[in-house]
């Protein structure tokens, strides 16, 4: 690997981190969108604070435009107070005729100004390393490696601060209002902190892309752990694992790192959305199936309970009596049998002492509608289980 | 004898949007009362807990807990929100919530160690919580989920509480367990106030009852002023048939 190489994984990596950690409350925050809003009205705050600074890196420029960023979301929550539209179209209200305001600035001042549309909704992290910091002639490394560093830094200082604060105002509004913990506060501070990770993450990953880092982390993680601590961890090892094997993707691809890094976060996503072991798509399918045959099976042996006459016990009778195919009634039949509910003699089916005990105790659990205790029968009955 | 004032609200005006949802409340609640706030759907009954909470800014009059502004006065105050107000698929566990009660008293930073931890097991312990501690809040039913809320008011070790309908959506079994708790608390000199909606539980389950409906109708004793004038003033519609025992 080069230099440049390890330079532009090392700032995709701190990026992705220090998107990830805001990210997770707003996500938790259900205002997932509102850092989309921020990531595009912060352009009018760069274009001016360029003017001022000529410098993309410059810490005036990232304070003038995250000041934009908590603008905005001051105007969306204005225009949604007035009762008269809903938050989302007053997100859709807000950020587009900013971020408009910005892409005018650029196309009028076009040629004196070394930025364009491009670059800003797509960011070039490739050019990163071209960009260097020099002290008293000494060269320190890329600029956006330590204006990055520097945010990712205070990002988790404050999280150290300031977590059980952040989680019980974002938990619990009343209550944090009343231990005094003012959910005014931790908002604007959290938005402070979204904005200023948002502009000093643009100029890598582009205003479109920073999305992402922001939110698909945390929505990764969400579907792992019931943990907040977690939560954040995984989503940062999410960002980091991401902005590298992205890279390397780009590589490969010979395509825009930071579309591929963002590719990985997208499909790291759908995987964990597939394999997750609770939340999962095919967990819940199989849970799913699992409780049918469950139902089934209760069914089953009910009905068993309520006929002691022979004919209503015959095995091929059961088929059409309680109107199942013949695969499901095999099913329903093999698993009570398993697990020695009932015995079969000469094609009638009865029920086993401990098929009668299990019945009754399911018949309990219908009429009073407890779901905890279904759990223990099953651990008492070997259901599902082996 | 002059009687203790736990609570004292004057003049309240509290407004959304200039709209009044509390009219010129007054209102004392004397120390150690189990009292319940009754009146119908918009009345005002939260908003009255969150204004005297400092969670809404009223747009008039004053309240005063132990004759002081609240915000000298938190640490007497614990407070349980409407179960809807949460978000229960929020990434934690039973403890975890019942711990939150403590960060009040920890103040800005400071984290809660061993001491708040030993506080939230015997608090959920004590509303029969104790094996699900460490279960994930969405994992809990309706019932127990106002149980874990209910712990972290008592891990608040307050003298005031003030509870936003803790009966909603629980079963018969976890309201007695409720009830129960909520009448050792009076029984211990503490002093609560429960937005409720059963009518008929009242005169059982409380000492003391306010009725409301954007101003105040009535409130004092519940021997005294619980009866069908004050139902049909608070109500708008006759309730001689609803309560009559």
């Amino acid at each position: 690997m080069t230099n440049p190489q390890i330079e532009i994984q090392l700032i995709g990596v701190v990026v992705a981190m220090a998107c990830a950690i805001p990210g997770v409350f707003l996500v938790l925050r259900k205002m997932s969108l509102i850092s989309d809003a921020i990531s595009h009205s912060i352009l009018p705050g760069i274009v001016i604070g360029f003017f001022i600074t000529q410098d993309l890196n410059s810490p005036l420029l990232i304070l003038l435009a995250a000041l934009t960023g908590v603008i905005t979301v001051v105007l969306v929550e204005v225009i949604q107070k007035t009762g008269l539209v809903k938050e989302d179209t007053a997100i859709g209200l807000v950020f587009p005729s900013l971020f408009s305001i910005g892409v005018i600035l650029i196309a009028k001042n076009a040629n004196d100004v070394h930025l364009d549309v491009d670059a800003v909704l797509l960011g070039e992290l490739a050019f990163a390393p071209f960009d260097r910091l020099f002290i008293s002639g000494m060269d320190m490394g890329p600029k956006s490696l330590w204006v990055m560093g520097i945010i990712l830094i205070i990002t988790i200082l404050l999280l150290f601060l300031f977590f059980k604060e952040l989680k019980v105002s974002t938990f619990d509004k009343g209550l944090s209002a009343a231990l005094g913990f003012s959910p005014f506060v931790m908002h604007y501070g959290l938005m402070s902190v979204s904005s200023i990770t948002v502009v000093g993450a643009f100029d890598a990953v582009g205003a479109i892309l920073v999305v992402a880092f922001m939110i698909a982390p945390a929505a990764t993680a969400y579907l792992l752990t019931a943990n907040l601590k977690k939560m954040l961890l995984l989503s940062i090892l999410f960002g980091a694992f991401s902005a590298i094997s992205g890279y390397w993707l780009a590589h490969i691809l010979d395509a825009s790192i930071s579309g591929s890094m963002t590719t990985v976060l997208g499909l790291l996503f759908f995987g964990v959305y597939l394999f997750a072991p609770n939340k999962g798509l095919l967990s819940v399918l199989y849970r799913q199936k699992q409780q049918r045959t469950e139902v089934s099976l209760i069914t089953f042996l009910l009905h068993l309970n309520n006929h002691s006459e022979e004919n209503e016990r015959h095995i091929n009778h059961l088929n059409e009596h309680i109107n199942w195919q013949k695969v499901r009634s095999k099913t329903v039949v093999d698993l009570a049998l398993k697990n020695n509910m009932i015995s079969i003699s000469n094609n009638i089916v009865s029920l086993t002492e401990k098929g009668k005990e299990f019945t009754n105790l399911a018949l309990k659990y219908i009429m009073t509608n407890k779901d905890e205790k279904i759990e223990y029968m099953k651990d008492d009955f070997f259901l599902f289980r082996g | 004898m002059e009687q203790k004032f736990a609570i004292k609200v004057d003049d309240l005006t509290v407004a959304y949007d200039y709209k009044p949802v509390l009219w010129d409340i007054d209102l004392a609640v004397p120390e150690g009362v189990l009292m319940a706030i009754v009146g119908p759907n918009g009345a005002g009954k939260s908003t009255l807990i969150k204004a005297v909470l400092g969670i809404i800014k009223p747009i008039a009059g004053s309240i005063s807990i132990y004759d002081k502004p609240y915000k000298e006065q938190r640490k007497l105050v614990a407070y349980v929100p409407q179960k809807g107000s949460v978000d229960w698929d929020f990434p934690t566990t039973a403890i975890d919530v019942v711990m939150m009660g403590t960060y009040g008293s920890l103040g800005w930073i400071k984290r809660p160690g061993q001491k708040e931890k030993k506080a939230a097991l015997e608090a959920l312990e004590k509303v029969g919580m104790l094996p699900f501690k460490n279960r994930q809040i969405s994992q809990l039913s309706g019932g127990q989920q106002q149980r874990v809320f209910l712990a972290r008011a008592l891990v608040q070790n307050a003298s005031i509480y003030f509870m936003d309908e803790p009966f909603q959506g629980v079963d018969a079994s976890t309201e007695i367990a409720i009830i129960n708790i909520l009448k050792e608390l009076r029984k211990a000199g503490k002093t609560l106030v429960v937005v409720h909606h059963d009518l008929q539980t009242v005169p059982e389950y409380f000492d003391w009852v306010t009725f409301l409906n954007v101003k105040k109708i009535a409130a004092g004793p519940v021997k005294e002023i619980f009866n069908d004038d004050n139902l049909t003033k608070t109500y708008g519609i006759n309730y001689k048939v609803a309560i009559n025992k």
